[in-house]
């Protein structure tokens, strides 16, 4: 119990580089590969939070643009979202790392675009950008007609139209797609170090330690539940959260309305 | 040439995954459909199980988990009388006959070896998607026909394979076409398996130095290949949606459906 302790001080933080800089060696206890698959958990964490706070507003955007009448921002938002969706996210990310590689040889100031915590938080802010974009469109698309109405008829228009009536509209409607691309965001983030971002002095992600155990103990059947444990424990606080926000879009609709309601539907890889 | 040879590789992982995923997925729905409580218990356990965890994950561990279970079988029918333990600390160790491929086959051996065990971990993996949607689009069909066969003396079995069956395509479908397109972009991670795929040559001859050759006529072209198998990947989604939207079209006409209904009405 004590020498658990002990790992857990050593490496809770390794991930991202506090704390006992050698990974064990030998003798791989349950409490060593608890602690640092869970302490891979803060980049996964890290990657999906952000990218979905920020691509939030982009999808927001992109979502507006392919509804929109100009053919040139409906064209654009339209590929933009064929490109990252049509496309596996492991390419993407081979891509982007290779892209920026070579940009880096010319310009110094992209030396920290080829490091993970910048340079993957980037393709997964465009990709969650990308499906988020297209489950706000349809959303958008479904708006019942005699909400817009309502709108105009009280003299609303513009920027407050959109404030007060159809985005909100739109968020109610899209809130359980919404949630399972948040779930599986998440999910995708464990893809970060198995391409070609490098994880530089054995900090990674959660599968990295979970693939790192594997194949030192040739034992898949300890790692990867325990992976899948704290990954499920993850849904579980996504689910938990986005229902807390969910409960408040939906707040002043009468309770037997007949309302989304969020189903578990993976998406599966991107 | 290898690059070239690998787009083949994809293609031909997807062309027996799929069909042997929808086995898996058609026995996986039949099993939870199942009255017997616990082939329903494993046919729903099954689809629950593989949903939950990231896919990469179940990658990973089936592979690893099929090989060493097969090598295990075999020892324990080839070499009944081994002494020493199979685990011992961090090694697995089995005698060499049970090894899988032996180890003294060819090189095309393993490599094929390799394959089906990724070809297998797919249909596992996808099997339970399908599951999910045929199990989904079985329920789909209207109560109505399953009551009219039943009013004409059918057996439950015939029920479910002139009735059901029939007619639950037109629902499975828009789910299939999703897990298609999912299956198409799942297939780089052949390269996550140990497969010598199109990411694999993309990363060799692409670099500027590997260890088979000290030096490469050109710089990094890493980016291109990358960008070719972008567009690749990229024309390969855009056919596969028109094929499925003329699909669509074909399995709609006639059925009770509102996209069957507006065919009805442009067609008046």
């Amino acid at each position: 119990m004590i020498e658990c302790l002990d790992t857990i001080s050593d490496y809770a933080f390794r991930s991202i580089g506090f704390g006992e800089r050698l990974l064990p060696r030998k003798d791989f206890t349950l409490c060593q590969q608890f602690t640092l698959i869970g302490s891979g958990m803060i980049w996964n964490v890290y990657f999906g939070v952000v990218a979905l706070l920020s691509g939030f507003i982009l999808a927001t955007a992109v979502a507006l643009g392919k509804a929109a009448r100009n053919p040139v921002i409906q064209k654009a938002s339209e590929w933009f979202i064929f490109i990252f969706r049509g496309s596996p996210l492991f390419i993407q990310f081979f891509f982007a790392y290779f892209f920026f590689l070579s940009l880096k040889g010319q310009y110094a100031f992209f030396d920290p675009f080829t490091a993970a915590w910048l340079g993957a938080l980037i393709v997964l802010f465009l990709n969650t950008s990308a499906y988020t974009g297209e489950i706000f469109y349809g959303a958008l698309q479904s708006i019942p007609k005699g909400d817009i109405e309502a709108a105009d008829a009280y003299g609303l228009s513009g920027w407050s139209r959109f404030r007060r009536v159809i985005w909100p509209t739109m968020l109610r409607l899209a809130w359980p797609a919404y949630t399972n691309e948040a779930i599986f965001l998440f999910h995708s983030t464990t893809l970060v170090f198995f391409s070609g971002f490098p994880a530089w002095g054995q900090k990674g992600d959660a599968l990295y330690y979970a693939s790192f155990f594997a194949d030192k103990t040739f034992n898949p059947f300890v790692p990867y539940p325990i992976l899948a444990f704290y990954f499920i424990l993850l849904t579980l606080v996504i689910i938990g959260i986005m229902s807390r926000i969910a409960k408040r879009l939906y707040s002043h609709l009468p309770k037997d309305a007949n309302r989304p309601s969020f189903r578990f539907r993976p998406q599966i890889i991107r | 040439m290898g690059f070239y040879v690998s787009f083949g590789t994809v293609l031909l992982l997807l062309a027996i995954t799929a069909p042997l995923a929808m086995a898996f997925g058609m026995g996986g729905a039949i099993a939870a459909r199942s009255k017997i409580l616990l082939l329903s218990w494993f046919g729903k356990g099954y689809i629950a199980i593989v949903r939950g965890v990231p896919d990469i994950a179940f990658f990973l561990f089936f592979v690893i988990a099929l090989d060493q279970g097969i090598e295990l079988l075999r020892h324990k029918i080839k070499c009944p009388n081994w002494p020493d333990a199979i685990r011992q600390g961090s090694d697995f160790i089995v005698c060499a006959e049970a090894k899988m491929p032996l180890g003294n086959s060819p090189q095309w051996m393993h490599e094929t070896y390799g394959f089906f065990i990724a070809i297998f971990t797919f249909a596992i993996v996808f099997g339970a998607f399908a599951a999910n949607v045929l199990l989904g689009a079985m329920r789909a069909v209207p109560r109505a026909q399953v009551e009219t066969a039943e009013s004409y003396g059918m057996t439950s079995r015939q029920t479910f394979w002139r009735i059901i069956v029939p007619q639950m395509w037109v629902y499975a479908l828009p789910g299939l076409g999703n897990l298609w397109m999912v299956l198409i972009k799942a297939t780089p991670l052949l390269f996550l398996l140990g497969i010598e795929d199109i990411v694999y040559w993309a990363r060799e001859l692409g670099a500027t130095k590997t260890p088979q050759f000290t030096a490469y006529p050109h710089g990094d072209w890493r980016m291109w290949y990358f960008l070719t198998l972008l567009v690749f990947y990229l024309s390969f989604t855009k056919i596969s949606e028109i094929i499925l939207h003329s699909a669509m079209i074909r399995l709609t006409r006639g059925q009770a459906t509102s996209g069957g209904e507006a065919q009805r009405r442009t067609a008046e």
